[in-house]
């Protein structure tokens, strides 16, 4: 069999959405959490658990965007424009929230308005990316690979609800995080908002399930047509043993095992969206192969992917682990300000 | 002008744009001196090295967080805006971005965190190796986006397939195209000039108002030596840019020196009011021959004029005119003072010239004004093309796009935009006035 660069870049693709997914997740859950604690040394600390490493952990969602571009151009300048205000009002949630970083221990007197500025640039780009893949998952309204659904395309109840599941799955891995990551009451506390983020997760979850092959009828015949649905069986299962795991981890008051499932259901909810939306690049419209760029261009960049991932991924660990066990008063901000 | 998608988009973009590149200009030559000082103090044991890196590394943490945030912004741009542009260089140019992605983007990402964050939990040769690190990205960076963006100046290596779009054929013609080595060398030596300006303008203060004098008197004394020796550099390979841009574009040479007809001793124009619609300069003042001494080396030699391309091919003159006045006069501004503060230093009397330390203040900014009028001139002088000769600007635009839709991220952005500008030299000029740490302070 000849190896297809398409599928492997796909996969990588996929990889990459996934770390993006499970890392940014948890920093931008942190901010979402941001609103309901009240203890400004608490604040400083959950800030601190995720200073670090945020920059990092972004810089998957620039490389996921920059792989559709180089190697599925064709969709990438159909999507993007389709959801440009989304897209944009993500791109300003990231803006807010990073200079929050830097502005809130910096400017004395205004944690107040840095805070508040964290949390909702945090939610802003939780709740649009949510609208972006609500929208993804719906399909887009093309004719001739121009988008013909107006700017205004995207507000649908739809994507509204999976904009709002998608912050309160940030919230879960976000406290889930913050369990491992903390002691004391800073930690019981946490781990209260990890119980009710994966509440509504679980509801949410149930919610997208049901209404995502109301809303696109070939969804409905990949998950549910013998004999597909057996082989697919292990999807679902799992991501109730995930939840399973999550919620004994939780009320047990385990410190690793919460978010490690949170994480696994996160990863079973993705997969079963990519199998839902196998092989398209664009959902309906185009393949993946169809949105390929040249042979040379894939076989150009697979190098870097295949050779420096791997080092990436190996300093990472190394930042992870440096900054390993709880946060305390000697991490972090909060000392030259 | 109209107020249309793409006038909506183009000034977006070139906001968006010149925004972000105030920050990777500070951090480029910032990190590098930053490496610097944390070397010297691993080398000498100097407390003196260890203060300054400390004063410096919290600055560079506030420039260099913000020049993240605002550079995601310009890799989605391109598919929002600019989706028939992403279209046609997707398959040359992505691959580029992509190993800036990998080689850069991570390396800076996965060691500020122990730069800025680790001190406590790393020794100090892994801290230095963490700075280094950082550096190497920044510059990597550099290397990357200037190889992208020079393609789009002289485009190489690459054919249209047939479904109409540029694929890549040769891809070390299409990095090492033929103006890539000049900007990357003129843009680099920018961040470096800046740098320099901007740390001895803050030392300059420092010393005036006697914040830590001796420490910050070191300070002023490495950034004026880094100034000496790169802003005569940038002349150099500006200059050499320069003959470049004549061979590739003259046309953009033309709208520089403001010669609307080919001519052989061809004048200097220092200073004139170039008038698109009637395709000449009004209270035009200009040294004769000095235009041919400076591009062709010789007394008569001959230079192309914007009327050898018709009205609708030629970029919008006074822009490209004044915006390169504006980076010239700077870079030989920022060269007077540089040999200036090093006549006074070797005179002794560095330190008692106040007029001096008051004007390097005031020059703080320059290197950061020239290197955006720079980009501007090179830019705007590209126009009416986005990539040269090849794709046109208003084809390069998202053809669905709504007026109304990039107003709103227009005003948006700039709304935002200015804040953040705003808290950033509030909050830069505090951590200024507050001086180096004592020693064993944090970072």
């Amino acid at each position: 069999m000849e190896l297809d660069l398409v599928v492997i870049w796909a996969a990588i693709l996929v990889v990459g959405v996934i770390m993006y997914v499970v890392l940014d997740g948890f920093d931008l859950g942190v901010g979402i959490l941001f609103p309901f604690q009240n203890n400004r040394g608490h604040r400083d600390h959950m800030m601190g658990s995720i200073a670090p490493v945020w920059d990092g952990n972004e810089t998957w969602l620039i490389m996921g965007g920059v792989i559709i571009l180089a190697i599925f151009p064709r969709a990438y300048s159909m999507i993007l424009p389709a959801v440009y205000l989304p897209i944009f009002a993500m791109l300003l949630g990231f803006i807010l929230r990073g200079v929050a970083f830097e502005f809130r221990h910096r400017s004395p007197g205004t944690e107040h308005i840095w805070r508040k500025v964290f949390a909702g640039g945090s939610i802003l780009a939780a709740f649009s990316q949510g609208i972006v893949l609500g929208h993804f998952i719906g399909g887009f309204n093309f004719e001739q690979s121009l988008f013909e659904g107006g700017p205004w395309s995207w507000v649908h109840p739809f994507n509204f609800f999976t904009g709002l599941a998608l912050v309160a799955g940030y919230g879960l891995l976000g406290g889930c995080w913050l369990v491992m990551k903390t002691t004391g009451e800073l930690r019981a506390w946490s781990r209260r908002m990890a119980i009710r983020f994966g509440a509504l997760v679980m509801i949410a979850m149930a919610v997208v399930s049901i209404w995502t092959p109301l809303v696109d009828p070939e969804i409905n015949r990949r998950w549910f047509t013998m004999p597909d649905m057996l082989w697919l069986m292990p999807v679902p299962i799992l991501t109730g043993l995930a939840f399973l795991g999550l919620w004994i981890g939780l009320f047990r008051d385990r410190t690793l095992q919460p978010f490690l499932c949170a994480v696994a259901a996160f990863l079973l909810g993705f997969l079963g969206l990519a199998i839902s939306l196998w092989p398209y690049a664009v959902p309906r419209v185009m393949t993946i192969w169809e949105a390929a760029s040249s042979p040379a261009s894939q076989q150009f960049l697979i190098w870097g992917a295949l050779f420096i991932i791997p080092v990436i991924l190996a300093y990472t660990c190394y930042t992870y682990w440096v900054f390993r066990g709880p946060v305390s008063d000697k991490d972090g901000y909060g000392h030259d300000g | 002008m109209e107020l249309d998608a793409l006038m909506l988009s183009r000034i977006q973009f070139g906001l968006t744009t010149a925004f972000h590149i105030m920050f990777p200009t500070m951090t480029i030559g910032t990190a590098l001196f930053l490496a610097f000082l944390e070397g010297a103090w691993l080398k000498t044991g100097k407390e003196v090295y260890r203060r300054l890196y400390h004063y410096w590394v919290r600055l560079f943490a506030l420039a260099f967080g913000i020049g993240v945030v605002s550079g995601v912004v310009l890799t989605f741009e391109f598919g929002l805006n600019w989706s028939g542009y992403s279209n046609f260089i997707g398959d040359v140019l992505g691959p580029l971005i992509g190993y800036e992605v990998l080689t850069a983007f991570f390396l800076e990402a996965g060691f500020i965190g122990i730069m800025l964050f680790g001190e406590r939990r790393v020794g100090p040769k892994l801290h230095f190796f963490a700075t280094c690190m950082v550096a190497l990205g920044t510059t990597f960076s550099a290397f990357w986006i200037l190889a992208a963006n020079s393609w789009m100046q002289t485009p190489a290596g690459y054919e249209i397939s047939a479904q109409g779009y540029a694929v890549p054929v040769d891809w070390m013609a299409v990095i090492f195209n033929p103006s890539f080595p000049y900007r990357l060398a003129h843009m680099v030596n920018a961040s470096l000039v800046s740098s320099a300006f901007v740390i001895a303008a803050v030392s300059a203060w420092c010393v005036l108002k006697n914040v830590e004098r001796e420490t910050m008197m070191k300070s002023l004394k490495l950034a004026l030596l880094m100034a000496a020796i790169t802003a005569p550099l940038q002349a150099f390979l500006g200059d050499q840019h320069g003959l470049n841009t004549l061979e590739y574009q003259p046309i953009k040479i033309a709208a520089i020196e403001g010669h609307w007809e080919t001519v052989s001793e061809a004048p200097l124009v220092l200073f004139a009011w170039p008038d698109m619609e009637e395709a000449k300069n009004y209270y035009e003042v200009s040294i004769p021959y000095l235009g041919s001494i400076i591009l062709t080396h010789s007394l008569d030699g001959t230079l192309v004029g914007l009327d050898t391309v018709p009205a609708e091919d030629r970029p919008y003159v006074p822009l490209v005119f004044f915006a390169f006045r504006i980076m010239a006069g700077l870079g030989f501004l920022m060269i007077g003072m540089a040999f200036l503060g090093q006549w006074l230093r070797h005179k002794k009397r560095l330190d008692t010239s106040q007029w001096y330390l008051k004007l390097l203040i005031l020059t703080g900014p320059a290197g950061i004004v020239a290197t955006i009028a720079g980009w501007i001139t090179t830019e705007a002088g590209r126009q009416p093309w986005v990539v040269y000769e090849v794709l046109r600007t208003k084809d390069a635009v998202t053809p669905s796009l709504d007026t109304s839709t990039v107003a709103i991220s227009l005003v948006a952005v700039s709304v935002v935009y200015l804040i953040i500008l705003l808290v950033f030299l509030k909050v830069g000029a505090r951590m200024v006035a507050q001086g180096p740490q004592p020693a064993g302070g944090t970072v």
